[in-house]
């Protein structure tokens, strides 16, 4: 056990040293996280509230296909990924595999089905009154979308926050289309696989416990937000 | 709309910032990486010459199908008759021999199958084999497999069973995954040295000609793929295989001893 309780000690050591390899990990990790998470919100919003607000033909297969997409395991976005950004495949002369870019796309189907159905469950168990109350009072189209989403602005950072906890800890999208290229697209889930498999158990438990800080810090920043609304 | 645009716009240059230097994209072997070479290599290059270099590290095997299918400038990989065929096949230009160390076959400390006493490679396994002792493989298609399994066909063996464990991993995972079982398993010396203090597995079989292993450099044909960084892929060879470039290959040393013998320079 003295070997486990001498890993934590490196990598506290790490951590507080402010071991600049670190922290370059950590920032990849987050920025990479953070933009998908961000595109995801751009594109699942808008499906999640066509889904609960329109009537249409084949909603529930879209519905369907968003819950499947959410169980989808990461390597299998990454394999099909691959395949369009491979130089021969169509994407191909772009250049975008292996770096930063690739794994955003691989994250990004990731997230986006993870915010479009959270947004999708709690629009439609929202009062669609609202919608008719802004219209009532002379709102556009437009606006009475935006009234709508302010009303749903807590649980809907709730969606975004589960779509950036989906991509921040998965290894597979990260490593396939990343590459897991040191000081380019090295995050810290392939550098813990890569330490691992070297043996430094101190230099991957330290990520570790770097990637539980930004995990726990997401969770109480949102719990902290829905307990301030709930007071107000 | 075009808000939303422009913020995607924006993204893209936050997550991929366009860097002056020029990028060359090297597909590798886990074994150099793993040893700590590159990082050894790479960074007087990269000042020289502003260039940056982004290592891919996988198996031989899949660095070879990374160059075949033009998404990386340059390999340097330890296959020699998949090198080969790879350069004949038309996918590669300008192979250069960089340097070479040798595969040993590690084993518990108490060698269980008496590997010691064997006469040569294919002894060695044919002891593992017969006595069904736990032998951990690389499974991956690597330069490493690649020889593992030659040697197995030497040997005249067909590897299966419960004692024979393909594990489909980089060397340094396979080393750590023969160490936790005390298997048997053939690895390069390089990686062997940089692990030494990590593992509890001693060198059961060394010296025989059949286990030499050489590293060789070869860029990706421009022909085939105009747009990769030919330029790129040759001066990173002409710098593996220059007198600094093969200086820093023989002064690399993990736990005292060099871990690779340049070739390029005589």
């Amino acid at each position: 056990m003295n070997y486990i309780g001498q890993s934590v000690t490196k990598a506290f050591e790490l951590i507080l040293g402010f071991d600049p390899d670190i922290y370059f990990i950590v920032w990849t990790s987050v920025r990479i996280a953070a933009t998908s998470a961000f595109l995801a919100t751009l594109a699942g919003v808008p499906l999640g509230l066509l889904l609960a607000l329109k009537k249409f033909k084949g909603k529930r297969v879209v519905s369907a296909i968003l819950n499947t997409l959410m169980a989808v395991p990461t390597v299998v976005i990454g394999i099909l990924v691959y395949s369009f950004l491979t130089h021969q495949a169509p994407l191909g002369s772009m250049g975008l595999l292996f770096t930063p870019t690739a794994i955003v796309i691989g994250q990004f189907f990731l997230a986006f089905p993870i915010v479009a159905a959270m947004v999708f469950s709690v629009a439609q168990g929202k009062d669609k009154k609202i919608l008719k109350t802004a219209y009532g009072l002379g709102a556009t189209p437009f606006g009475a979308i935006k009234s709508f989403i302010w009303e749903i602005k807590i649980p809907l950072l709730a969606a975004i926050m589960a779509g950036f906890g989906r991509v921040i800890g998965e290894v597979g999208v990260a490593m396939m289309l990343g590459g897991n290229i040191y000081r380019y697209t090295r995050t810290m889930t392939t550098a813990i696989a890569l330490e691992t498999s070297k043996g430094e158990f101190a230099l991957g438990l330290a990520l570790g416990f770097i990637l539980l800080i930004v995990a726990l810090g997401v969770n109480s920043t949102v719990s902290y937000i829905n307990y301030r609304s709930e007071k107000a | 709309m075009k808000k939303v645009f422009f913020l995607v716009l924006l993204c893209c240059l936050i997550v991929n910032p366009v860097f002056g230097t020029d990028v060359i994209k090297l597909a590798t072997t886990t074994s150099t990486d793993n040893s700590g070479l590159l990082k050894a290599l790479f960074p007087a290059f990269e000042k020289k010459y502003d260039v940056r270099v982004d290592v891919i590290a996988v198996g031989t095997g899949k660095a070879i199908k990374l160059g075949e299918n033009g998404d990386v400038d340059v390999i340097l990989v330890h296959a020699r008759d998949a090198e080969d065929k790879f350069v004949a096949d038309g996918f590669g230009v300008n192979r250069r021999d960089v340097m070479f160390n040798d595969f040993v076959i590690l084993g518990p400390k108490n060698d269980p199958a008496k590997v010691k006493s064997a006469k040569n490679a294919a002894d060695a396994l044919k002891k593992i084999a017969s006595s069904q002792f736990t032998f951990i493989s690389r499974g991956d298609d690597s330069g490493t497999d690649k020889k593992e399994k030659a040697l197995w066909k030497a040997a005249g063996i067909a590897p299966a069973g419960k004692w024979y464990n393909a594990v489909g991993q980089g060397m340094g995972a396979t080393l750590q995954i023969a160490n936790e079982k005390q298997g048997y398993t053939l690895a390069d010396r390089g990686t062997y040295l940089a692990y030494l203090n990590k593992i509890d597995l001693a060198v059961v079989f060394e010296g025989d000609q059949a286990m030499f292993n050489p590293y060789g450099v070869i860029a990706v044909n421009p022909a085939l793929y105009p747009d990769s960084n030919y330029l790129g892929a040759m001066q990173l060879i002409g710098w593996v295989t220059s007198v600094p470039g093969q200086k820093i290959i023989k002064d690399f040393q993990i736990n005292g001893k060099p871990l690779f013998i340049p070739s390029a320079v005589k």
